[in-house]
């Protein structure tokens, strides 16, 4: 094992946080995402000389520098076609062409004292009447479109000033269709710039979205009406730069863009902490966007992130306290209540939440103590997070961020399907497989970003993706090679890949000859890489998979000594790896506490403890417990067993810091003021008065967060003297809203947890990226203003993309090798049972939105084929999983032999798969086991 | 120096007082007349109760006293305006024989008076403490200080032509030609000077509402703000009354009208005169009105006292 | 110099003009249809509401007193769940007729909007939605507008082709 790291593959070695209020990307990527940096140029636009980088095409250019010139086909993340037209600027031949001609900027590169005019009255005349032609068949939709006031296509028309229409001619319609609960389509809207279909296909390999007929009747759509499958379909909305495609959700309580009170946030869905920006109005959450983050999500979200927010104005919503013996309590009784159970208590075992702020949790064991804090997960996933944070700290590992993932040009997934738990990543390892197609494309010279030639030339080469995992993936269609197996064979093979890497490594006895190969081959695609990737996590909930990774990061280090290896673990919750962080206890320990006398107290905050271990468990945890206290925003089994519950602000009403999966702490803010009585969580548990002292706090007790103050400026910070607005400058209704209430308009609440203001007055511009509520600049009104905000095109936030990262940094020194774990023995006539994780119902908030809940799966039992045949089992008979609890059996053609998938935390699901358990399929008739 | 009988005193001290508050309904209505409205015209007959009704509701008024203000400084800034003005008129000849005192140095009581008259204006942006206050005291001190130059220098040539400081004598003077004829220069100067003296519009920059929200006086109210009002006033009439004395022959005039008739009547002409101005003319900006005291005004005032000395040397 | 002195004299001549203004309540002036009085709501020719609920008119309010929220019927039209006019702040500047694009508000030459509780002067959507089509007869958004709701399907709006049919070859 090498002693000293002194890089890893992505860039330099991190160099400390940078300190200061703008947080901070440690990893700054020179480079445009798509190439490696170039020498930069001077090109002469409208008579003035500007540096350019080399290698970009002269849109990116101009946006890059901040000017403005109308486009639609362009999209940063997915280069050009030269589709649309609209982005035609004049190009002159050298220093004497006074004429020039047109050319379509986003499809010419750069070059060393390139003349364009970007306002000649040629080229404004060109743009004008390309904007003209496309809107000859718009229709006059715009007060009844939801689009209205975000609208590129406005935009655009603004800008290439086309004011008045002069075709009289009939206008082309079409017919929309039914694409699911996400989406809206409206197709008279279209203009052809075909971004949805290259966004739906090329960027997130969807087939269900195509585009249909010819000429100007091209219609975008499925071949018929139905959901649109991909995972990614959200980001339609963003990308379609008209109103074809909608947010249904949104639509069904609409605000236009400027009503929307926003803030900066995390998305609270999984653990890969994308930036979003959710919207308010009229004290109810409307909508989520994406909030671009240069490192994380860039410029898409997955559609539980997007669609997952329904639990904050849900049926199930808390909205006041309540005792279970006399019914709801107003605040003060509440509190009375809290404080009385707390004194009256024979010992407090607190239960954490990996869905909760650090802060609020450190709130929580503060007031427990530390010995009484308990992590308030399943024990496996503790035992895995465990295991996970060992490697971290101890290995040369670097967690990598989502930009470097894409990068990656060889990637092996251990025992994880991504798109499910953490789907965001799967776009990116999406990506990453096309780095074989930029390479071919740098040595026949074509740009990147030359979208249509770099498919062309690269046809169906890809970098190496190798998956093994217990059941298919979503990415299978990319993988070079993949593999079925349960997640002990998973590990083995891990491990022989370590040992195929690094001979020093243990070897695995008693391989498949398959898997010898297919380890060899991993093995071979891993070390030959530039910038190799192992991609696993807690999803199938085994140490083991875990231990292989580390294996395999210890054999690669050792095998390019000098440099750290790129993993990225998925964990579940948008806080795992926070509360793992805090080293809690585990639950087996809250319910030994209890049950032992030693406390009678339960203080839960935001957790059902039923998704966390067995019912049988639980309830007797809960019955021990003299006194039950839950405080949450949504009601839940536990919560309904609770002697009080007190009602907790939902991510959108609330502020703290949340970790993800890469180790990057990232600060959330409210959105709006909590709902009913609710509060924050941190508030019901302690004195403190404001949320940057929980912090500092919590950053003095704890050596690991010690950083996470620099996450954003704190409440203090100010703007020339001013907060910044949530609200748009354009906010409406001001004196209205609230009139049929209260004449006397109330004064503004006051923020003191942050420096955002819950108002439209206060520093206009400059915000800090973490504080940055939503992008916004002058003729740009769609989410594509974040052009503005960007160091360049498609590049990170000006001022750095937020964010500190705390852990992963390739800074561990080395473990011992670990031993490969011997196969299972197999069990007659059982199977063993494997959470499968479903983007769409295993998240326990996003189940609350009725969209999502639509998409989720029913409870069923997965088995493969041939075991279904083996025990006498046919699709859709109903097998007994645990006493009383029948599901169908759902054949599912790909699964490993020998185990039975079992949906993983649906709701009306009441026995999650806690561990590598063993089961015996019942049939009715058969006695129960 | 004669003293007017104590009737006579009580007389006029009484009418330029109540002269003062029936400006208010003159100057409402004027200005409604002129900008094709009817004005006031309610309250009594032709709405004459109009200023009965002002009084008896600014009586009625809250009287309130900022937290944050200097409390004695503030009570007291506007009873100065008031009683500067009303002593202004002690000197005023009305007629022969109807006046308080008869000073030798009548025409510098009164420029000492007016210039007493803005410390009401600058303590009262003082003490309210008040950052609109503030400048609107410090543009009427500026203001003050620029325009009560010339305005001095503007009375000069009538001091040389009737040799006395005496503003009877001055009248007297008058018996063969009013002295707007010789000294024109000097009138329009004095003119212009008087109505930035009592701030006027187009002269009004001190409480200039719309950049200031009415400067000096925006903290007051009730009877305090009426008292800055009626000084506004009563600084119109005395100016008017100094402007007849010293370049209409004050009470001179044909006989079929008694003097004290002529001297109303010609004051009269100029308050509606001011009126008029306020109806008519909008308000400079601030350094426009500086530069055209200091680099229009004071020359021509000079320019007017150097040709006034020259003639009277050559024609003596 | 000269231009003030014109002022002068032009103002001191309307001594003599006659007053515009009358002698209310006695005496009442003509209002004319535009003039821009207390708002309401107007319905399309065909008795819908004309309001989509677009939300420009509460955009455009100079004092922000326009409040409303969209919602859809189940014909597939846009209109506000509930529409708000707090008068008690209005200017009645008229911004927001201009603002409309479906002419469904429109000031009224009704001024006296005169109240001794202000709660009084919060207009709710019963309150202000008329009748009739107001100022502007013929007009109807949803019969130039691109999207379909019941009784006019795709193509069947003005300068509209039918709708295409995807699956056919035809250039
Ligand atoms: S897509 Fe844009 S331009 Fe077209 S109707 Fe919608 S808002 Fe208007
Ligand atoms: S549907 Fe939207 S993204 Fe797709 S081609 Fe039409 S306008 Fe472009
Ligand atoms: S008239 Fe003016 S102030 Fe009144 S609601 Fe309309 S836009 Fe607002
Ligand atoms: S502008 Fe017109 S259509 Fe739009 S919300 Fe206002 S009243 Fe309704
Ligand atoms: S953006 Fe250049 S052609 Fe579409």
């Amino acid at each position: 094992m090498p002693d000293k790291i002194v890089g890893n593959d992505f860039g330099p070695p991190k160099a400390g946080p940078k300190d200061g209020l703008q947080g901070g990307s440690p990893h700054k990527i020179v480079g445009n995402g798509f190439g490696p940096p170039k020498a930069g140029l001077h090109i002469e636009i409208d008579g003035k000389s500007h540096p350019v980088k080399a290698g970009e095409n002269l849109l990116q250019a101009i946006l890059s520098l901040g000017l403005d010139l109308p486009y639609f086909c362009w999209h940063p993340a997915m280069g050009s076609v030269g589709a649309c037209r609209q982005c035609g600027v004049i190009q002159f031949k050298d220093a004497n062409d006074a004429q020039g001609r047109v050319v379509m900027a986003c499809m010419t590169p750069v070059a060393e004292g390139m003349r364009i005019s970007l306002q000649g009255p040629d080229a404004k005349a060109f743009r004008a009447g390309i904007l003209e032609l496309l809107m000859t068949n718009h229709p006059h939709d715009c007060p009844v479109c939801e689009e209205g006031g975000e609208c590129h296509l406005q935009d655009m028309t603004v800008m290439t000033g086309h004011t008045v229409r002069q075709y009289r001619g009939l206008k082309r319609t079409h017919r929309n269709q039914d694409l699911g609960p996400f989406i809206n389509h409206e197709m008279n809207r279209c203009i052809a710039c075909y971004r949805c279909v290259r966004y739906y296909q090329d960027y997130c390999g969807g087939d269900d979205l195509q585009v249909f007929a010819s000429h100007n009747h091209v219609y975008f759509g499925r071949q018929e009406d139905g959901v649109l499958e991909n995972e990614f379909s959200g980001n339609l909305v963003e990308v379609c730069p008209t109103g074809v495609f909608t947010d249904k959700t949104f639509s069904r309580h609409y605000s236009r863009k400027w009503d929307l009170q926003t803030a900066p946030s995390v998305c609270v869905h999984c653990g890969i902490g994308c930036n979003t920006s959710p919207g308010e109005r009229y004290g109810s959450l409307r909508r989520i966007v994406n909030r671009y983050h240069g490192e994380i999500n860039g410029y898409f979200l997955c559609d539980r992130g997007r669609f997952g927010y329904g639990f904050v104005n849900g049926p199930a919503r808390l909205y006041q306290a309540r005792s279970a013996e006399t019914g709801p309590l107003d605040v003060s009784t509440a509190e009375n209540r809290l404080r009385a159970m707390l004194e009256d208590a024979k010992g407090i075992v607190g239960i954490g939440s990996p869905r909760a702020s650090l802060e609020a949790n450190f709130a929580l064991r503060e007031r427990v103590g530390a010995e009484r804090f308990h992590a308030g997960i399943g024990d496996a996933e503790h035992g895995c997070l465990r295991t996970l944070l060992d490697l971290v700290r101890n290995l040369p590992l670097h967690l990598v961020s989502l930009r470097e993932a894409e990068r990656a040009d060889a990637v092996l997934i251990l025992g994880e399907d991504p798109t499910q738990t953490a789907p965001r990543l799967a776009l990116a390892l999406r990506q990453a497989v096309r780095n074989r197609a930029l390479a071919i494309a740098d040595e026949l010279g074509i740009p990147h970003w030359q979208d249509a030639a770099v498919r062309e030339a690269a046809q169906a080469e890809k970098s190496p993706l190798f998956i093994a995992s217990p059941a298919p993936t979503r990415l299978d269609d990319i993988a070079a090679r993949t593999c079925r197996a349960s997640p002990r064979t998973i590990a083995r093979l891990g491990f022989a890949v370590a040992h195929g890497i690094c001979p020093e490594a243990p070897a695995v006895m008693g391989l498949t000859p398959e898997h010898e190969a297919l380890a060899a081959e991993i093995a071979q695609a891993l070390t030959s890489a530039e910038r190799p990737l192992i991609v696993a996590g807690t999803g199938c909930l085994s140490e083991d998979v875990l231990r292989a990774v580390g294996q395999i990061a210890a054999a690669l280090a050792a095998a390019r000594p000098g440099r750290a290896t790129a993993v990225h673990f998925a964990v579940p919750e948008c806080n795992s790896l926070g509360l793992a962080l805090m080293d809690a206890q585990s639950l087996a320990h809250a319910a030994h506490t209890i049950e032992s006398g030693e406390a009678d107290t339960l203080l839960i905050l935001e957790n059902d403890l039923y998704r966390r271990a067995d019912r049988t468990t639980v309830d007797a945890l809960l019955t021990r417990a003299r006194q039950v206290i839950v405080i949450d925003h949504t009601l839940h089994a536990t919560a309904e067993r609770a002697h009080l519950v007190l009602p907790a602000a939902s991510f959108a009403e609330t502020e703290g810091t949340l970790v993800s999966s890469e180790g990057r702490a990232q600060r959330f803010f409210a959105a709006m003021q909590p709902a009913g009585d609710s509060r924050d969580g941190w508030r019901w548990l302690g004195p403190w008065p404001c949320l940057d002292d929980l912090t500092r706090a919590l950053a003095d007790s704890l050596p690991v967060f010690q950083q996470i103050t620099a996450c954003a400026p704190g409440a203090a910070f100010r703007i020339a003297g001013q907060k910044i607005p949530r609200q748009p400058h354009r906010y409406s209704g001001r004196t209205a809203m609230l009139a049929d209430i209260r004449i006397h308009e109330p004064k503004q609440p006051e923020d003191t947890d942050s420096a955002l203001a819950f108002s439209m007055e206060g520093a206009a511009n400059d915000h800090p990226p973490a504080l940055n509520p939503f992008v916004w600049a002058p003729g740009w009104n769609s989410n594509q203003a974040v052009g503005k905000f960007q160091d360049e095109a498609g590049g990170h936030l000006s001022g750095g993309d937020p964010g500190i990262r705390l852990i992963g940094d390739g800074a561990g020194t080395g473990l011992p090798w670990s031993v490969p774990p011997e196969t299972e023995a197999s069990i007659a006539d059982a199977l063993r049972l494997v959470p499968l994780h479903h983007i769409f119902g295993s998240d326990e908030t996003s189940m609350h939105s009725s969209a999502v809940a639509e998409r989720a799966p029913h409870p069923y039992v997965a088995l493969n084929p041939e075991d279904a045949a083996r025990l006498g089992l046919a699709e859709g008979e109903e097998v007994e999983l645990a006493p009383d609890v029948w599901l169908p059996v759902k054949c599912l053609p790909g699964l490993a032999a020998g185990i039975a998938g079992v949906p993983a935390g649906l709701p009306d699901l009441p026995v999650p798969v806690t561990a590598w358990q063993s089961w015996k399929p019942n049939k009715p008739g058969d006695e129960t086991s | 120096m004669t003293v007017g009988s104590p009737a006579v005193v009580i007389g006029i001290l009484l009418s330029t007082v109540i002269v003062a508050a029936w400006l208010i309904w003159v100057e409402r209505r004027m200005i409604g007349i002129w900008q094709d409205r009817l004005g006031p015209n309610r309250v009594g007959p032709l709405g004459l109760g109009q200023v009965v009704a002002d009084m008896v509701k600014i009586f009625f008024k809250e009287d309130w006293i900022p937290p944050f203000a200097d409390k004695p400084v503030f009570v007291i800034a506007p009873a100065i305006v008031m009683v500067t003005m009303l002593l202004g008129f002690v000197v005023v000849p009305f007629a022969p024989g109807v006046g308080v005192i008869d000073f030798n140095f009548g025409l510098l009581y009164f420029f000492a008076l007016s210039s007493l008259a803005v410390y009401s204006q600058v303590l009262a942006g003082y003490a309210s403490n008040n950052k609109y206050s503030l400048l609107g005291s410090l543009r009427a001190a500026a203001q003050s200080i620029s325009y009560e130059v010339f305005m001095g220098l503007a009375a000069m040539g009538v001091v040389m032509l009737a040799g006395s400081f005496n503003l009877r004598e001055i009248v007297e003077a008058q018996k063969d030609g009013w002295y707007v004829l010789p000294q024109f220069a000097g009138f329009l100067a004095f003119l212009v000077a008087a109505v930035a003296e009592c701030h006027r519009a187009p002269f009004d920059l001190p409480e200039a509402e719309q950049e200031i929200t009415g400067g000096f006086h925006t903290e007051y109210s009730g009877m305090k703000f009426g008292m800055f009002f009626v000084g506004e006033y009563l600084g119109i009439t005395l100016n008017s009354a100094i402007l007849v004395t010293l370049f209409f022959g004050g009470w001179l005039g044909p006989a079929f009208l008694p003097p004290l008739a002529w001297f109303i009547l010609k004051t009269l002409v100029f308050i509606l005169f001011f009126i008029l101005l306020r109806a008519a003319l909008a308000r400079p900006r601030y350094d426009q009105f500086m530069s055209f005291g200091w680099k229009v005004m004071l020359p021509l005032t000079l320019a007017n006292i150097v040709v006034t000395g020259a003639v009277g040397l050559s024609v003596p | 110099m000269i231009s003030q002195l014109r002022t002068l004299w032009i103002v001191l001549k309307h001594t003599f003009s006659r007053a515009d203004t009358v002698q209310y309540p006695e005496q009442r002036p003509k209002l004319y249809p535009r003039y821009r009085g207390r708002i309401v709501l107007t319905r399309d020719p065909d008795g819908e509401e004309r309001c989509v609920a677009c939300n420009l008119c509460a955009a455009v309010c100079p004092v922000d007193c326009i409040a409303l929220q969209k919602t859809e019927d189940v014909d597939g039209r846009w209109y506000p769940e509930f529409f708000r006019i707090n008068f008690s702040r209005c200017i009645l500047c008229g911004l927001c007729e201009e603002a409309c694009p479906t002419y469904a508000i429109q000031l009224t030459p009704d001024f006296e909007l005169c109240e001794y509780d202000r709660r009084n002067l919060v207009y709710e959507k019963e309150h202000l939605l008329i009748q009739g089509t107001g100022k502007y007869p013929g007009y109807s958004f949803y019969r130039v507008a691109g999207k379909a709701i019941a009784g006019k399907d795709k193509g069947q709006a003005e300068n509209e082709a039918p709708p295409i049919d995807v699956h056919s070859l035809l250039p």
